[in-house]
């Protein structure tokens, strides 16, 4: 019986070895470089092909807001190709969900075990880090935000999309396309997110201060949930039949919109703007459902990210507190320009 | 520790108990200490090193919460029941805590025995469900987890709640216990003291008291129990309510680690506590388990989660080897349960 015993636990030992390194054997993305620049050579596993760590890389650490969406995928993109120019070793890392307040804390101790030589940091909330953040500053290692800013002084500069901006012109188009006059449903996904409420103000100030004659409804707020969404729209739809036109704020929330149209058969009636793209969308815009959409420069953040953290090891710290990666508007006439087709991402 | 004196049913089984009792413990923390060697010798591979203080410390703060959890899930689980609702219920203790504090402007130590007795008053509910209404553990616990998370998403109105300003809340829970840091470093985190402290307690309720020898009795068997006079539902109910404490101190740990109540958080923590537990050894069928062991259980989760991070396994993996790591540990308690048979 003893005997069975520890070859079940043999078992655990063999399987979580056999797990892991095949784990490190695949060709994915994730460095294996886990050395401050000062540190010496590392002995470079073979499992780690891909990425083999030089001596005297920086290491960058990135904590994101999430690893599983098309969008992050594009903000890791735009870091490691930036990186690769660059000559700097970066680990990209978000937790599961948007609500994993406390395992983005345990992701950003890891990485501040590791010593990085700079870390970016997408904060899922504003204050929660703020002790963490402290212990990168006492350890002299440079944060640069990106994405949603950070309610604390710590990092040099943040790097996001002029939200309220972008929104604005997102306002600006629907109101053209309908005449200046009449009924607008916005769903943003949250009230809470920077992302949110400057999307929501940009969108609304800007109709308040242009178009007295556009009636706004909502904002509603959907989680960034497609079904979700997809109700709010259509109760929207069916207390205003008379609605010319929706605004749906993020990926998810243009979805749900998508969704309500089709499914009540609208297609072509009301006048949808949405935000990022995202295969639905992009199929919407060229079927001529939905006329048009913001896109961030997801690859442009990443980028300017690891080019700022490079920045600041270099020990240049002359920049602003803000880098603006811009945005750009796409409907069915650019969709397929080579700068628009860069920052897409189905 | 998991036998019961004083009722015959298991008075034939002891021996076995304890032996098993022995292995079970052996192999949970053999698999923990092998666990850590692994990403010893993997680091030292890459140049680096696992075995510091630093990731010591930062593991037990990961732990904390979800070991907390834990403990009280122990107790359900070895009465052959589940708590799928303490990850919510941790959750809205966190915000009544919050809710105590800010809003309320009651003292700290108020606000802390409101989140604790919240999740006392959420176990109760779970456990009227299932010993007097009669429904099964998996849905009656399945509703309250959605009772919670809806109820704190109302209750902040979907917005996190900040405790303005420095109540001595959050430094309090998550300082050092030893005041004196050397070289800024060493000291460990009062939140790890507290879960350490919570688990002793634990092991006390669950091997010395008859709250403990009621909760085995129920998982050996219920009918038995039953025959011999102990009142099944009213002891039932008990050892949800005391799940539902644990959840409620969960909470509280939480809310200071965070410096806020987040009330989106929560959901998918009870898969964690669950893991831990059944890791640990206690056996899902109930009738046995132990407290040591939910707490290896609890580290090795966290030594994995951290480790694999640490030495940059890319994340989609780090959830597959998470997941097999859990079928490995259920299906050798089925192997050591088969033998005993």
């Amino acid at each position: 019986m003893a005997n069975k015993r520890l070859l079940a636990l043999a078992t655990v030992a063999v399987f979580a070895l056999s797990a892991c390194s095949s784990a490190a054997a695949t060709p994915t993305t994730a460095p294996a470089a886990t050395q401050a620049p000062a540190a010496a050579t590392a002995a470079a596993p073979t499992m780690n092909a891909n990425a083999t760590p030089v001596a005297g890389k920086p290491y960058i650490s990135i904590v994101s807001k999430g690893f599983q969406h098309q969008f992050w995928q594009a903000v890791k993109k735009g870091a490691e190709d930036e990186a690769a120019t660059e000559g700097a070793t970066v680990n990209f890392i978000g937790p599961n969900t948007e609500a994993d307040v406390q395992p983005q804390l345990d992701m950003l101790s890891a990485e501040l075990a590791k010593k990085p030589a700079a870390l970016c940091f997408a904060a899922l909330d504003s204050k929660a880090a703020g002790p963490i953040l402290q212990k990168f500053q006492d350890a002299k290692i440079p944060v640069i935000a990106f994405d949603s800013g950070v309610d604390s002084t710590i990092p040099l500069t943040t790097v996001a999309t002029d939200n309220v901006a972008a929104a604005a012109l997102a306002a600006d188009k629907m109101a053209a396309a309908i005449g200046g006059s009449g009924k607008v449903g916005v769903i943003i996904h949250d009230q809470t997110s920077r992302t949110g409420i400057d999307r929501t103000t940009g969108f609304l100030n800007e109709m308040k201060a242009k178009y007295p004659n556009i009636t706004i409804i909502g904002p509603q707020y959907g989680g960034g949930d497609v079904a979700k969404s997809a109700d709010l729209a259509k109760s929207m739809i069916a207390a205003n039949p008379d609605i010319k036109g929706f605004f749906g704020g993020n990926e998810g929330s243009i979805e749900g919109v998508l969704n309500a149209v089709n499914e009540l058969h609208l297609n072509g009636k009301v006048t949808l703007i949405g935000y990022d793209s995202g295969q639905p969308q992009l199929d919407a815009i060229n079927s001529g459902t939905e006329i048009g959409a913001i896109t961030q420069n997801p690859i442009g953040i990443g980028a300017q990210c690891v080019v700022y953290a490079m920045k600041a090891i270099k020990g240049d710290t002359s920049f602003g507190k803000t880098v603006d990666t811009g945005f750009m508007w796409y409907d069915k006439t650019n969709i397929n320009d080579a700068k628009i087709q860069a920052v897409l991402y189905k | 520790m998991s036998t019961a004196p004083g009722l015959p049913i298991q008075a034939g089984r002891s021996g076995a108990v304890i032996r098993a009792d022995f292995f079970q413990r052996f192999l949970a923390f053999g698999a923990l200490i092998v666990l850590i060697l692994f990403f010893q010798v993997w680091c030292v591979l890459i140049g680096t090193n696992f075995l510091t203080f630093e990731n010591f410390v930062n593991i037990l703060v990961a732990t904390a919460v979800v070991g907390v959890l834990a403990l009280g899930e122990t107790f359900v689980v070895v009465t052959g029941g589940i708590d799928l609702s303490v990850g919510t219920v941790m959750t809205i203790s966190m915000v009544m805590t919050a809710v105590a504090i800010t809003s309320q402007h009651l003292p700290v130590p108020v606000g802390i025995l409101i989140g604790v007795l919240t999740g006392g008053l959420m176990g109760l509910a779970n456990g009227v469900l299932i010993a007097r209404f009669r429904i099964a553990p998996f849905i009656a616990t399945l509703g309250i987890l959605n009772v919670a998370r809806g109820l704190s998403l109302v209750i902040t109105q979907t917005r996190p709640i900040y405790f303005a300003g420095d109540n001595g809340f959050q430094t309090g829970v998550m300082g050092n216990l030893f005041g004196v840091k050397l070289s800024g470093e060493f000291g460990i985190p009062i939140i790890a003291i507290i879960m350490f402290a919570a688990a002793l307690f634990a092991a006390f309720l669950l091997g010395k008291t008859v709250l403990g020898r009621y909760t085995f009795a129920l998982g050996s068997n219920e009918e038995a129990a039953r025959l011999s006079g102990v009142n099944v539902a009213n002891w039932k109910m008990l050892v949800y309510v005391v799940c539902g404490l644990f959840a409620g101190l969960a909470g509280v740990l939480s809310a200071a680690r965070l410096g806020s109540a987040q009330p989106a958080t929560g959901f998918g923590y009870e898969l964690s506590a669950i893991s831990a537990v059944v890791i640990g050894g206690t056996s899902l069928s109930g009738g046995e388990g132990t407290i040591l062991g939910t707490i290896i259980g609890a580290f090795i989760v966290y030594v994995l989660t951290y480790g694999l991070q640490f030495v940059n396994v890319a994340q989609e993996w780090q959830i597959v080897v998470t997941g097999g790591v859990l079928i490995a540990a259920v299906y050798i308690d089925n192997l050591r349960r088969r033998q005993r048979a």
